[in-house]
């Protein structure tokens, strides 16, 4: 449904985002984006919804160009995807009531008539977990995780087919986090959504997507079934991102890449980006990007992805 | 997002405002005791018709009496009258102004920031030149050519007051754009002008609002000046600055005719910087807020 | 080296957001602090610091290290006890640094302060530098040239070189990448195996506290609502809000994740 080729943005000197490439299907499905913070992973995000504008590259809805779209194919496109961002406290007009907020979207669209807004306002808060009389709140009247399903249902309210969620519950305390999360799995089912999720959490995209994508300074170092990935990655930094991953253990997390710095994504390392930081470093590394291949039943950018899969099998057996 | 210390309803709530903005609040009484001589003057005014044309050459600069508490001026009218017909034309010079500085300012700025690129670029160094000559002497320069008149000079004023306000606005509102609930509208479908006018406007107009009510006591010093170099309003508005102006030459003889009305453009001039200043700490995102 | 905490209040105006009856901190230990928003465990740390009067608030209780009271010391008393006694790392790293100065300049200051000369600034900083695995040489640069990872690592070095006997830390690596995070909580352990620093650690996340902390304080509006070793309080939570936190983190390789 929504396919992005050879994506590339910058930000003036930075490459953000370096010839990335996904597909999203038609929903029910769920999509991970999987990153740091430079990876890229929010500018993906952002490019498909039209908020930056990349330097090269194609994004199409059901074969029609996004980017290139304009006037009544533009009203179509933000119809089709919405967006939905990390921070409830800055996502909601702090001037505007939940009312206001949820029929600027229906109007703009004419969605519904002016004597049906009442109703449709109060059918989508309610969709959301939401009461009725929040309608008439301000913002700053309601709680993180109540401003949170106020912009699901002001997304909802064009009825899309893609969400992009941004980070949606990294804000949120764990308890609140756990609701939202839940009621973005109840509408997928509901609706057949499709969502691209967006997330630095592991354990959150393994919970709502089947396919992930681990992104590493702009470019996908792995891509797969999420329960394979993320249960046996194998590019060294997938590894490393699951390993850093605290779990409910007496034990801490081991860090799994080595003491050099976290890199400068205005002048990235020479070949694979992620060779300073790699504990399966060779010299092939520093000198030849790696290429996305299949190894073991997904997709992974390492000239090592065997080795670091079967060192993953190993410690796993040594466990078990 | 500014928290303000908003005060409970109620009497119990008005006296904690009162407590917790005691410079806002003198300044605002002050203001409306103003306001109430300016509306009521007609009624109030002991000689109503000496606010006019009236003239009467057998009471010329008589000292402060009985019938005429502030004395008469140089052709014999009451100037208590006429002190308090000034405020009316004060207080309208000041709305007037700060609404057609407003009216060109902010839009202006708006749109430059919201276009961007060269459309910013013309809109700013435009701005740029009208804030690089002196506005007294701009407003002056405007005034003479336009043939000195209050309506003129309101104008004239105006026309140099509005760049403030577009500096401020835009660079209040380039950060407005930025903000998440401006791109979730624009992502949702919204069109332009609406996002422009019903979330980046009103979100931009905190500084400008402080900005005005920090202004309004130097635009009547500004229309002060100008009357008084006579390049306002003339004979027979009563204006203050002209007052003063007609009086000077006086001044060591028959100082009433100078001290009232100079008085008039201190108090009020006070009034307003109270205001502005109560205003302004209000609206400081800084202050402590206890909830 | 004893910190102990009785019937601590802390007020904003007439609204309370901490009423901790107790709280013991002993030598090198671990004491993981661990709530929401709002559930006041920010607020604990800065009264045990002295920092809330700062922000408005007001203290009652008692906060005693080694028998001596803090609640009332003046702010000449805390000048040796901050940094020397007790120190603090704070969330963010960077902006908790003064920008205009070199990292090294504030550094080998609050040594001085201290009580060192100079030339032994120098040396302590950077023996401290090299315990947290970096260069000295990043000592000269500003705060804005430093990675989140590497702040934090610098500010948890100063704490080992003015030899503080607790550190609190508040959410030291909430702000960081996850791979960052594993370094810096490396970091903290080796700071109690190796220099025996007691660490009062505030965090809204139960699993790094589970892996760092040898006991745990759940916090709840105002109020600590369980407490005991991590490994009880994890495998047998008493109170229905511990047993809410626990079931709401969403774990990694759980059979009900998969979805059909």
């Amino acid at each position: 449904m929504l396919e992005v080729r050879d994506l590339v943005v910058r930000y003036g000197p930075v490459v953000a985002v370096d010839g990335v490439s996904l597909s999203v299907p038609k929903g029910p499905a769920g999509f991970g984006l999987v990153g740091e913070s430079g990876s890229g992973k929010t500018t993906i995000g952002r490019a498909i919804v039209k908020l930056v504008e990349p330097e090269s590259g194609s994004i199409e809805l059901d074969g029609l160009d996004v980017l290139g779209a304009r006037g009544g194919d533009l009203k179509r496109y933000r119809k089709g995807v919405q967006i939905i961002f990390q921070d409830p406290d800055s996502t909601l007009d702090p001037r505007m009531r939940v009312r206001g907020a949820i029929t600027e979207v229906l109007r703009a669209h004419g969605a519904v008539p002016r004597a049906g807004e009442a109703a449709r306002v109060t059918e989508l808060l309610e969709q959301v977990g939401l009461q009725a009389d929040h309608a008439d709140r301000l913002p700053h009247q309601l709680s993180g995780g109540q401003r949170q399903r106020v912009s699901i249902a002001r997304a909802l309210a064009v009825e899309p087919e893609l969400l992009v969620l941004d980070e949606p519950t990294s804000a949120l305390d764990v308890t609140v986090q756990a609701r939202v999360l839940e009621l973005i799995a109840r509408l997928r089912e509901e609706r057949s959504l499709a969502y691209l999720l967006i997330s630095h959490n592991l354990a959150v995209v393994e919970q709502l997507c089947e396919q992930v994508a681990v992104l590493y300074l702009g470019r996908i170092v792995e891509q797969g079934a999420a329960a394979l990935v993320l249960s046996q990655p194998a590019h060294p930094y997938s590894r490393a991102l699951r390993a850093a991953v605290p779990e409910l253990s007496e034990q801490l997390p081991r860090p799994a890449t080595t003491r050099a710095d976290p890199p400068d994504p205005a002048s990235p390392p020479s070949g694979c980006p992620f060779h300073p930081r790699c504990p399966l470093a060779i010299d092939r590394c520093r000198q030849e990007e790696p290429q996305l291949r299949e190894v073991a039943g997904r997709m992974a950018a390492c000239h090592r992805a065997e080795d670091a899969v079967r060192g993953q099998s190993e410690a796993s057996d040594q466990r078990s | 997002m500014t928290a303000v210390a908003a005060p409970a309803p109620g009497r119990a709530g008005a006296l904690t405002f009162v407590r917790r903005n005691p410079t806002l609040t003198a300044g605002v009484v002050l203001l409306v005791l103003i306001g109430l001589v300016a509306v009521l003057a007609p009624w109030l005014a002991p000689h109503p018709e000496d606010a006019g044309t009236a003239t009467h050459p057998f009471q010329v600069l008589r000292p402060p009496s009985h019938s005429h508490p502030f004395g008469t001026d140089l052709v014999g009218r009451d100037l208590l009258t006429r002190v308090m017909y000034g405020a009316r034309l004060s207080l309208r010079i000041v709305i007037e102004v700060l609404l057609l500085a407003g009216l060109i300012g902010i839009p202006l700025g708006l749109v430059a920031a919201y276009a961007g690129g060269a459309v910013d670029q013309v809109i700013m160094r435009i701005t740029d030149v009208f804030l690089a000559f002196p506005a007294l002497l701009l407003s002056l320069a405007i005034s003479f050519v336009l043939t000195p008149s209050v309506g003129n000079m309101t104008i004239a004023i105006a026309v140099t007051w509005w760049p403030w306000y577009t500096r401020l606005v835009r660079g209040e509102a380039a950060s407005v754009i930025t903000r998440p609930y401006v791109e979730s509208a624009q992502t949702l479908g919204v069109s332009h002008t609406r996002v422009l006018f019903r979330h980046v406007l009103p979100n931009s107009m905190t500084p400008v609002i402080v900005q005005m009510s920090l202004d309004a006591g130097g635009i009547l010093l500004t229309a002060a000046s100008i009357s008084f170099l006579g390049l306002g309003a003339q004979d027979p508005t009563p204006e203050w600055g002209l007052m003063v102006s007609q009086g000077a030459q006086y001044f060591s003889t028959q100082w009433w005719f100078v001290t009232f009305a100079g008085l008039a453009i201190l108090l009020t001039a006070i009034a307003f910087n109270l205001i502005g200043d109560g205003v302004r700490e209000l609206l400081d995102p800084r202050r402590v807020i206890t909830r | 080296m004893k910190l102990e905490v009785r019937d601590l209040g802390v007020w904003f105006a007439d609204r309370r957001v901490v009423e901790v009856d107790s709280l013991e901190l002993d030598r090198g230990e671990t004491l993981g602090l661990v709530g929401e928003t709002g559930s006041g465990k920010s607020m604990t740390a800065y009264a045990i610091a002295g920092l809330a009067p700062g922000m408005g608030a007001r203290v009652e209780g008692s906060v005693q290290l080694d028998g001596r009271e803090l609640t009332t010391l003046s702010q000449g008393a805390w000048r040796d006890i901050r940094g020397r006694r007790i120190a603090m790392i704070f969330q963010a790293p960077i902006s908790s640094l003064n920008p205009v100065f070199r990292t090294g300049d504030v550094f080998t200051r609050a040594l001085q302060l201290h009580g060192a000369s100079k030339a032994e600034a120098r040396t302590r900083a950077a023996e401290a530098m090299r315990s947290v695995s970096l260069s000295p040489d990043l000592l000269r640069r500003y705060p804005h040239q430093l990675s989140g990872g590497q702040a934090q690592r610098i500010a948890i070095a100063q704490a080992i070189a003015l030899r503080a006997e607790v550190l609190i830390a508040d959410e030291p690596t909430s702000a960081l990448d996850v791979t960052v995070q594993a370094e810096i909580l490396e970091q903290l352990q080796k700071l109690r195996t190796e220099e025996g620093i007691a660490t009062l650690f505030i965090s809204h996340d139960l699993a790094v506290v589970s892996g760092l902390c040898d006991r745990v304080a759940i916090m709840r509006d105002g109020r600590i609502v369980e407490r005991g070793p991590v490994r009880e309080t994890l495998t047998s939570p008493q109170h229905a809000y511990t047993r809410e936190l626990l079931a709401a983190v969403p774990r990694l390789g759980e059979a009900g994740n998969a979805h059909a």
